[in-house]
């Protein structure tokens, strides 16, 4: 029994809460309950097995509602979103109710243009609102701003549209010549305008995330005493048994207990093809079952099912700092008070050559069009999308450090067992379809990794095995029995003729099935190679990136799967904990601008993952490769270094895009909008262009980055 | 005349937002386990903006955002690889626990606030 306490709405009365207790304890697995009219509270005490929908159908049914935690307390996530629409709601009124006014003023500024003249008492009246209301965010952010001693973008519109706004005033008062109330309006409404769409575009930076978190089951059917209960996912306990129907979503992680099936996991590894799923095989929570009904034990629940371990790689990744961004960071500190700075020069070297009006309206400019902004959202905004990028194809990509080094690998060291081949050996050729069936017979006691081979050989050809007596293991030799009263023996010592010879040179392990001394057959296994390994090989190839091969075999096996693979340098007979030495060794004839990239399976090669420059750990989803890696791949599919590779190069693309931009358009337009071309062209920047090319400059960035959603990798 | 004076107003207005922006001395706060971490408060940057904490201890920075500019929703540790959403008026607590010393800016989601924590 446990105590549950939740709050219900809908009461009006005392007796209404004697109703809802009644109708509670009267629930099946309900013990006690209580409930509060005061503090609409109700205290029940329940058995295990009574969900929280349970509860709430109970109390529904009498006339109320029950509220659960989940409804009440809002993740962060949810709060932020709610905010988010909120800010954007009232960017929107303000964007449109200040163009609008905007507008107006523009119109009636310029009477030798539009032949409408307003008053200037007219224009006053328009433009303190945009001024004020529409900029309001603007000045409270100076103002906290600058009680730290701290200066922000805000800080320079502030100033700037203050400056174009009080001038204005100041002619109404006859102390100045000349009205700037449609600068300032126009400036504040295009920055507006600016943050909305800058604010809708940088949502979809965190897209991936979203869509992550939405892959979730919201239920899961548990069986429990014998009948079938929906309960929400959050209630699911490790132990649980959970029934899977086709189509449905697997709830969460476990292994399977009874039935089979066949697994879209894509969207959680990136695996391209349906996952075959028996007894005993590893379910991940989020994928779709396709065919088959099963039902499975949970193992993992909540934060710690593959999902939220992808979720929170993900997150982190997003939140860390690219080493190319140290620059814009330590720039980002000083730039504002600079401007401020400038403009101050920008104005005393006007006036004292004569030009006290430019002076005024360059100062305006140089502080408007200054873009700290953009510089800040270069790096980060790419490596959220790059990084977001990856986790939907199964590339779990660990830090930005590990994204932005990966685009350096100039030498990749793929280990054998596992990353290129299989992992676990299987018959490739067979002499005859009677050798195969002594020989399974023969194999069928036997625990022998190649014995499993060749049983599951002979399962798949649906060889009939007979009975075998008399059957021994002889140690490093093979395996002799009796079957039909005639002894074999099935191993890899004695005479070898040519073929096999052949199958040697190929890395392939052949044993000899032998009665009475005479050969009689034989059976070659061997490790295959995964598909699609000499395609990568060569794409490695023309990318410029060395490719090696690491190995723990001997030379000869090797060698044949480095042929067969297309690799040209092969490390062989290297102990686990010699292969760190080899990739430092590697490691040091390389220049310090190019990286060594290690490629494992995570299982014993952790200090060699740890030791190269990225390493890349390939589908286990062990903790331990995910620690030592840079990056983690989803899935057994080789294509997916391809695709690390290639997604490191696109998002250092962008960002240098991105910060050449930024920085580009902060050390070209501030000049200019300090009036540098106006000896030789007679050029200024109007402020209000200013203020357009500033809002235009933070959302290319943005927008820049998310091309990389669509980016060929 | 006026000439001069707007050189020379010009010329002090440069030299005050010198130091202003660039005089200013940090506050600093240690923080420690025993103490029950650091409080910081987030209103037109950080309060306080140094923070020191020791190395391998396990520490608590509490936040909480009181202005409602938007730059300073997010609050962004990168080398602990944290960024955390600071709702306004509610307490978020970050932990760190810090495996080597050195300094780790952090800064809002504009890069436009900053503060570090030491590490010794």
């Amino acid at each position: 029994m446990t105590k549950k306490t939740f709050p219900i709405v809908g009461m009006h009365c005392a007796s209404c809460a004697k109703l809802i207790e009644r109708k509670l304890v009267g629930t099946p697995g309900v013990g006690g309950a209580l409930v509060n009219y005061a503090s609409e509270q109700a205290t029940v005490d329940v058995e295990d097995s009574v969900s929280n929908e349970i509860l709430a159908k109970a109390v529904r049914e009498a006339g109320y509602k029950a509220i659960f935690s989940k409804e009440t307390s809002k993740t962060a996530e949810d709060i932020k979103e709610e905010a988010k629409r909120e800010e954007l709601k009232k960017l929107k009124t303000k964007v449109i109710v200040s163009g609008f006014l905007s507008a107006v003023i523009f119109l009636g500024s310029f009477p030798e243009w539009f032949g409408i003249s307003l008053s200037p008492l007219l224009l006053l009246f328009l433009a303190t609102p945009v001024q004020f209301w529409g900029g309001r965010e603007f000045y409270l952010a100076t103002w906290s701003g600058l009680r730290n001693r701290a200066a922000s973008m805000d800080t320079l519109i502030a100033i700037g549209t203050s400056a174009a706004y009080g001038y204005s005033v100041m002619s109404l008062f006859g102390i100045t010549s000349g009205m700037y109330f449609d600068t300032a309006a126009i400036i504040i409404t295009l920055i507006l305008l600016g943050r909305f769409l800058e604010a809708k575009a940088k949502a979809h930076t965190s897209d991936a995330i979203k869509k992550l978190l939405g892959l979730q089951a919201k239920t899961a059917r548990v069986v429990r005493g014998g009948r079938e209960i929906d309960i929400p996912i959050e209630d699911v306990r490790v132990g649980d048994l959970i029934r899977v129907r086709p189509g449905e979503k697997v709830p969460t992680d476990g292994i399977i207990t009874e039935g089979s099936s066949s697994i879209d996991e894509s969207m959680v590894t990136g695996e391209s093809l349906p996952v075959d799923k028996l007894k005993g095989s590893l379910v991940i929570g989020a994928t779709i079952n396709k065919t088959g009904t099963f039902i499975f034990k949970a193992e993992r629940v909540g934060k710690d099912t593959m999902l939220s371990q992808i979720v929170r790689m993900v997150s982190e990744a997003q939140a860390s700092r690219a080493p190319i961004q140290r620059l814009a960071d330590s720039v980002s500190s000083y730039f504002v008070p600079i401007v401020l700075m400038i403009a101050v020069g920008v104005f005393v070297v006007w006036y004292v050559a004569g030009f006290p009006l430019q002076a005024f309206i360059n100062m305006v400019a140089v502080l408007i069009i200054a873009c700290p902004c953009a510089m800040g959202l270069a790096t980060p905004t790419a490596i959220m999308v790059g990084t977001g990028r990856g986790a939907e194809k199964g590339v779990l990509i660990k830090d930005a450090s590990a994204l932005e080094t990966a685009h350096k690998i100039k030498s990749i060291i793929f280990d054998k067992t596992g990353t290129l081949t299989k992992g676990s050996p299987s018959v490739t050729d067979i002499s005859d379809a009677k050798t195969l069936a002594i020989a399974a017979s023969l194999e069928t006691g036997s625990e022998h990794s190649l014995a499993e081979a060749i049983l599951k050989y002979a399962d798949e050809k649906r060889v009939k095995r007979q009975k075998v007596s008399g059957f021994r293991a002889v140690p490093g030799k093979g395996i002799e029995g009796t079957i039909d009263g005639k002894k074999y023996f099935l191993g890899n010592v004695g005479e070898k003729d040519a073929a096999v010879r052949r199958f040697e040179d190929e890395g392939k392990t052949v044993m000899v099935l032998s009665s009475a001394g005479k050969d009689l057959g034989y059976i070659a296994v061997a490790d295959t190679l995964k598909e699609g390994v000499p395609e990568v090989v060569e794409a490695l190839s023309r990318r410029g990136i060395e490719v090696w091969m690491v190995t723990g075999d001997n030379a000869r096996t090797a060698k044949a799967i480095a042929r067969l693979s297309g690799i040209k340098n092969v490390m062989a007979e290297v102990q686990p904990h010699d292969k760190a030495d080899k990739i430092r060794e590697l490691k040091g004839r390389m220049g310090s601008k190019e990286a060594v990239a290690f490629v494992g399976d995570g299982i014993n090669d952790a200090p060699a993952l740890a030791a190269s420059d990225v390493g890349i750990a390939m589908g286990t989803g062990t903790d331990v490769a995910i620690e030592s890696s840079g990056i983690t791949l989803l899935n057994k599919d080789i294509k997916s270094v391809l695709t690390a590779i290639d997604l490191s190069r696109v998002t250092l693309r962008v960002i240098r895009q991105n910060l050449f931009w930024a920085f580009g358009y902060n050390i070209v337009l501030i000049p200019v909008a300090s009036g540098v071309l106006y000896p030789f062209f007679g050029l200024l920047l109007n402020p209000a262009l200013a203020a357009f090319a500033m809002a235009a400059s933070s959302i290319s960035v943005v927008l820049n980055s998310l091309r990389l959603n669509m980016a060929k990798i | 005349m006026d000439k001069i004076l707007v050189v020379v107003s010009g010329i002090g207005a440069i030299a005050f937002i010198w130091w202003f922006f660039f005089g200013k001395r940090n506050e600093t706060v240690e923080a420690s386990a025993a103490k029950g971490g650091v409080n910081v408060i987030v209103d037109g940057g950080y309060k306080p903006q140094v923070i020191k904490v020791k190395k391998g201890e396990k520490t608590t920075i509490s936040l909480l955002r009181k202005d409602p500019n938007s730059c300073l929703e997010e609050f962004i540790l990168p080398d602990f690889k944290i960024k955390k959403y600071l709702p306004l008026g509610k307490r978020v607590e970050v932990e760190i626990n810090p495996p080597r010393s050195g300094e780790f800016s952090f800064h809002c989601g504009m890069n436009m606030f900053h503060g570090k924590v030491i590490v010794e």
